[in-house]
């Protein structure tokens, strides 16, 4: 807060609409932000807060509008006249180049170079090696993006922008990714970078976040402005209301688990990934009838491995996977689901829907060559579609219509899809990865609801997330995954979030006890 | 959605007329009077129709035989291939097999189909089993097929002596319409009063067109009605769905690969017992395949969409030649046409920005193609 | 002696197939490190080789020829461009259409040109490319038969190191390399993604034209309508072979050069092998150490996808 110069607006974003065709994802919003302060920029999935910055980086132009950079008028028509005005973006899904190494990354569009358009590769490491020291944001400048951490990835997109000389950071949801401790590293780097000078926006949706870093918060909902809000004088309910305009309860109702035996047990299971490295190292994990056992972890500890291994997409090296004590291990898919066991894919654009299938194809993606959605090989489309229509009713997706593309369908909808089909499969276990990625608000609960109701039918439910908030609300034990290997397994009621993200990090492993 | 598709597709033919056109002209022809020599060259006389029909068949075929693999995301460049060893094996049929009428020709493309498909399978199989790419697999198979056809045709029990061809098949083999009767006396004497008919049945024509437009219905049915095209089309579109909702996605990618190789298969064995009579010692690809891609484009990867596609291919190609016969022009102007209507097809953007301007230009409140 | 002049006769043979694909095949990786696939190689290699031989026979000069067909090999790139960069054609859909307009376009003008026939005049030998070599080394030692070779040879090679250079050690070549991979990246960094692209589909096309007159140049005399029928299309497996990098395409040329000197090798010796057995042979092996060696190959992550940015 005391960084903050009020007599400098750095940003001055005046009625900014922007339309896609006939879509108004902003209308008509203000903002301004003071040189030296975190602004916080709070909405839900699609209310329209990265369109803002989309614009404000030169990414959209704006339908109507002006933008003023510390008092100048400016038109800012792509991003070169964004990062020539010293504001820089660090976008949620990073835009790094993989298979670059670090210093590639950040000179790419600026590079160093000698004669004849040349790279100097030693003189671009130097000036990278001062920035990273000057700012605190320690990386190794040569090794590539593709073999560093997710926050070490964020360092290098911080890097990027202060390469250009940003003054402005904004940041896109910039912790979604990132375990409770890197969480409050980047707190704290964005506290040094408001010391020396800088101005951040963070785009988010994470009321806690807001209230820990920010001074002020700009509330966004369905493309309009809500209000500007100094983060002191609020709390997080009076946030989450201003973000979804209803009350909202963060906590999930259910019972206590009615827990029975053992229904899924995984024993020393070994699975590689794509490079042929071990991701899962002797894992093993028992699930119980009518529980919801989480497991937390940061993205790439082998979660998606696990979850590839157990459905039989991907080859299990060693150890057994049992479901209802009938060994399943490396069946296949198809054989796999028929022994009840239904999973809900962690990217649902990929693994779970046939985009440009209708609605009512993707309802029987499982199902398509029984009875009596076919027989003999020939398809009932009738039949197909009755169904369809049954589940859209019940599932509430929208829009009613099993003749519909799914690519044509919103994320909640989409995903609707999926929990309709794998629900429908009536499974004993149910694999829900990172089942409200992406979907807003009412989608979550809606979701939360429905896997809760499979606990409480007496199913069993294994939830995969990397958001803890999730896993702490849904689950009624929670497993720490850290690579490749289950470091604790708690009890729910037990856990909090200090233990949990020092699990996650890797904190537990020396005292690991058998 | 769908009128879009076509109404795209009928202004890249326009495009494609005109530019062709504009190349004569370039030239030093008059497109007009090109254009017009064409026409008279494909609908002048009852013979052109059957010649254009003819020359279209093979490519309905290799056509659907691309369109098909496509729908299930893969790129058959080895239809040529597929072609060559499909007629080489009808011929072979044709040639040693003593087997009566009617018979005969269906063993024989029988063969060719499922000897195409076993070649296609190659490529199915490596792409699933090692991942290699179909296209460097179908590519080297096409060559690989042409060398080996040649090798068989130089056997010396197949090899008609002094010609660089083999036998011809066996009369029992044919599918030719009316064949026999056509040069026996009565329909001599027949023909002789019908000169509409006996021009229509002058050239070689054959049951392969009929056939041709059965296996489109047939194939259009398979991907419509069956599981089998349910789950080749969920490959086609997201294997990783496909494979995480169960089905098979190698066994598929076989499958698919030899469905197509039995398509360009039965092209083969449709031109080798209706038209050729003989597999000949081939210099270079024939192009049968390569066509094919450029009718499953234009058709928009429909298998019935094939059918006036590659009757529109047969006939610039058809109409085309004789171009060089009469005022001079190289035929390789309609070879240039056919890039030009891919090329626009390519671009549906251009034409959706192209049309817009147009609408805009009047004033007028008209729908502009999505 | 024997032995060793029949391996330079092999090398001979191995390097001289392999120059033309060698120049179309690293097209090949500059166009689609761009991520722009370009399957229309053959076409441009065509519209080259004719160019080339017309223009060398028209001027007697096999430079001027060889300039030209990478001028026409460049303007039928600049076509393929066009749809896919500007207009987010379908790379493979744009690439058959060249496949027919090259080939097709080739073959017109030279009737045109050549009073209806379907080849061009053959080059008087003094206006083929030059030999630097030439008579260097005493003739028939192993020697000569390895480095007699046309001048295009040796550019070829020093094109493979140049290509290197260009795309990991320069500034544009960072930039053709991360538009391939991460197109929105490059273009959040203010990278015009879009001419990145027209540039590396524009080289790949001068060099596939550059490869249609090493053989139309160098190898043969003259263009005619089988010279270069396929070897486009084994010019880009050779990429996929090679992983999309300089130095894999140029092994991957040369290994299908060796398959054909060996071939032309064993049909000179008189061992009563059919010369269509020989002929598969090249083709076979390939598909054999694709099988053994290299399996599944994924280009840039990118790689023909249609890229827009969403300005609007």
């Amino acid at each position: 807060m005391n960084n903050i110069d009020f007599n400098t607006k750095v940003i001055e974003m005046k009625n900014i609409t922007k339309k896609f065709g006939d879509f108004t994802a902003n209308d008509s919003i203000d903002l301004t932000v003071h040189k030296g302060e975190v602004h916080a920029l709070l909405g839900e999935n699609g209310a329209g807060k990265t369109t803002l910055m989309n614009v404000l980086y030169g990414l959209y132009e704006p339908t109507f509008g002006e933008i003023y950079i510390n008092g100048n008028r400016i038109e800012i028509k792509n991003p070169n006249v964004a990062i020539k005005n010293g504001i820089g973006m660090v976008h949620q899904h990073f835009m790094l180049v993989e298979t670059f190494t670090v210093v590639e990354n950040i000179i790419l569009g600026m590079e160093t170079t000698k004669s004849m358009g040349i790279i100097d590769m030693k003189k671009a490491t130097k000036e990278v090696e001062e920035i990273s020291k000057k700012y605190g944001l320690h990386v190794d400048p040569h090794v590539k993006i593709q073999d560093i951490s997710v926050g070490m990835q964020q360092r290098v997109e911080i890097l990027k922008a202060l390469y250009r000389g940003a003054d402005v950071l904004i940041l896109d949801e910039p912790t979604a990714v990132l375990t409770p401790q890197e969480i409050e590293e980047i707190i704290q780097i964005m506290k040094n970078l408001t010391k020396q000078g800088k101005t951040i926006i963070i785009i988010t949706h994470k009321l806690k976040e807001i209230k820990q870093s920010a001074d002020y918060c700009t509330i966004i909902r369905r493309g309009k402005k809500i209000d500007t809000v100094k983060v002191d004088e609020v709390t997080e309910e009076d946030l989450a209301s201003m973000m979804v305009g209803r009350e909202v309860s963060f906590k999930v109702d259910k019972k206590d688990a009615d827990v029975g035996e053992t229904i899924l047990n995984l024993d020393n299971l070994v699975i590689k990934d794509n490079r042929n490295l071990k991701a899962v190292k002797e894992l093993s994990l028992e699930l119980k009838r009518g529980e919801i056992l989480g497991i937390a972890g940061v993205d790439g500890n082998g979660q998606s491995e696990l979850i590839e291994g157990i459905t039989g997409l991907r080859p299990i090296e060693s150890g057994t996977v049992k479901l209802n004590n009938e060994n399943i291990t490396n069946l296949t898919p198809k054989e796999i689901i028929e022994k009840r066991l239904s999973n809900i894919p962690e990217d649902r654009q990929k693994r779970g829907l046939v985009l440009d299938f209708t609605v009512g194809e993707n309802i029987i993606l499982e199902n398509y060559h029984k009875e009596p959605f076919s027989s003999k090989g020939r398809l009932n489309h009738k039949k197909i579609s009755e169904y369809s229509k049954e589940l859209i009713e019940k599932f509430d997706i929208r829009p009613r219509n099993d003749k519909q593309m799914a690519r044509n369908l919103s994320g909640g909808n989409q995903q609707k899809i999926i929990l309709a089909r794998e629900i429908s499969n009536n499974p004993d276990v149910l694999i829900a990865a990172q089942p409200t990625r992406g979907l807003d608000v009412g989608a979550i609960e809606y979701v939360h609801k429905y896997l809760i109701e499979q606990r409480d039918k007496g199913k069993a439910v294994l939830l995969i997330s990397f958001e803890l908030d999730e896993i702490m609300n849904l689950s009624d034990r929670i497993a720490v995954i850290f690579d490749g290997k289950i470091v604790d397994i708690l009890d729910a009621k037990n856990a909090d979030e200090k233990t949990l993200g020092y699990l996650m990090a890797g904190g537990g492993v020396k005292n690991e006890t058998k | 959605m769908k009128q879009n598709k076509f109404m795209i597709t009928l202004i890249s033919i326009m495009f494609g007329l005109i530019i062709g056109g504009v190349v004569l002209l370039i030239a030093g022809f008059n497109p007009i009077e090109a254009y017009g020599i064409m026409l008279k060259g494909v609908f002048g006389n009852p013979k052109y129709i059957s010649w254009t029909i003819i020359r279209s068949t093979p490519l309905i075929l290799t056509g659907m035989s691309v369109a098909f693999a496509f729908r299930t995301g893969l790129f058959n460049i080895g239809a040529e291939g597929q072609f060559i060893i499909g007629s080489l094996v009808a011929t072979l049929v044709g040639y040693f097999f003593k087997l009566p009428p009617v018979i005969h020709p269906i063993v024989a493309i029988l063969a060719g189909c499922l000897a195409a498909a076993l070649w296609a399978g190659i490529a199915g199989l490596l792409k699933s089993k090692f991942g290699i790419n179909e296209v460097i697999t179908t590519i080297m198979l096409n060559w690989t097929a042409l060398y080996f056809s040649n090798y068989v045709v130089f056997w010396d029990k197949f090899k008609r002596p002094n010609r660089d061809a083999s036998q011809k098949i066996l009369e029992s083999a044919s599918i030719n319409i009316l064949g026999k009767w056509k040069t026996s006396e009565a329909g001599k004497a027949f023909l002789k009063t019908n000169t509409f008919l006996k021009d229509l049945l002058n050239p070689p024509l054959n049951y392969g067109f009929i056939i041709a437009i059965l296996v489109a219905i047939l194939i259009l049915y398979i991907l419509k009605h069956t599981t089998l095209g349910y789950q080749l089309k969920a490959v086609g579109h997201n294997k990783y769905a496909a494979e995480y909702g169960g089905i098979n996605i190698k066994k598929n990618i076989i499958v698919s690969m030899m469905i197509a190789g039995a398509l360009s298969g039965l092209a083969g064995a449709t031109q080798v017992l209706g038209v050729s009579r003989e597999t000949a010692i081939l210099a270079a690809m024939e192009g049968y395949g390569f066509d094919g891609i450029a009718v499953s484009l234009i058709a928009g990867n429909n298998p019935i969409a094939c059918i006036p596609a590659a009757l529109l291919f047969g006939g610039l190609k058809y109409g085309g030649g004789k171009l060089q016969s009469t005022i001079g022009a190289p035929l390789e102007v309609i070879n240039i046409t056919i890039g030009v209507i891919v090329f626009f097809i390519a671009m549906p953007k251009l034409i959706k920005m192209m049309t817009s301007f147009k609408v805009r230009k009047r004033g007028e409140k008209v729908e502009s193609i999505k | 002696m024997k032995v060793l002049n029949d391996i330079g006769v092999i090398i001979g043979i191995t390097l001289m197939y392999a120059a033309p694909l060698i120049y179309t095949s690293l097209g090949g990786v500059i166009s689609e490190n761009s991520g722009v696939v370009n399957i229309g190689l053959e076409g441009m290699m065509t519209i080259g080789a004719f160019a080339g031989a017309a223009v060398g026979y028209f001027t007697k000069n096999p430079w001027l020829g060889f300039l030209a067909a990478g001028l026409a090999g460049g303007m039928l790139a600049l076509l393929h461009a066009i749809a896919c960069v500007t207009f987010t054609a379908d790379h493979v859909v744009s690439g058959i259409a060249i496949n027919f307009i090259g080939p097709g376009l080739a073959l017109f003008l030279c009737k045109m040109f050549f009073d209806g026939a379907a080849m061009t005049l053959p080059l008087d030998l003094d206006n083929k490319i030059p030999r630097p070599f030439n008579g260097v080394f005493p003739s028939n030692s192993f020697l000569n038969l390895v480095f007699n070779q046309y001048a295009t040879v040796y550019i070829a090679f020093i094109l493979v190191l140049i290509v290197w250079f260009l795309l990991y050690k320069t500034r544009l070549g960072l930039r053709i390399r991360s538009v391939g991979e991460h197109p929105r990246a490059a273009d959040t960094l203010g990278i015009n993604v879009y001419r990145v692209k027209y540039i590396a589909v524009i080289l790949s096309g001068i060099f596939a034209g550059f490869g249609g007159a090493a053989m139309s140049l160098a190898v043969v005399s003259n263009y005619r309508i089988t010279l270069i029928s396929g070897q486009g299309f084994i010019a880009l497996a050779a990429m996929i072979f090679g992983k999309w990098k300089p130095q894999g395409a140029m092994w991957g040329c040369l290994l299908f050069g060796a398959a054909q000197g060996l071939t032309v090798y064993l049909g000179g010796a008189g061992l009563g092998i059919s010369s269509q057995i020989l002929a598969m042979v090249p083709y076979l092996i390939t598909l054999l150490v694709l099988m053994v060696f290299v399996g599944e190959s994924n280009g840039p992550a990118a790689n023909g996808l249609q890229y827009e940015n969403d300005k609007n």
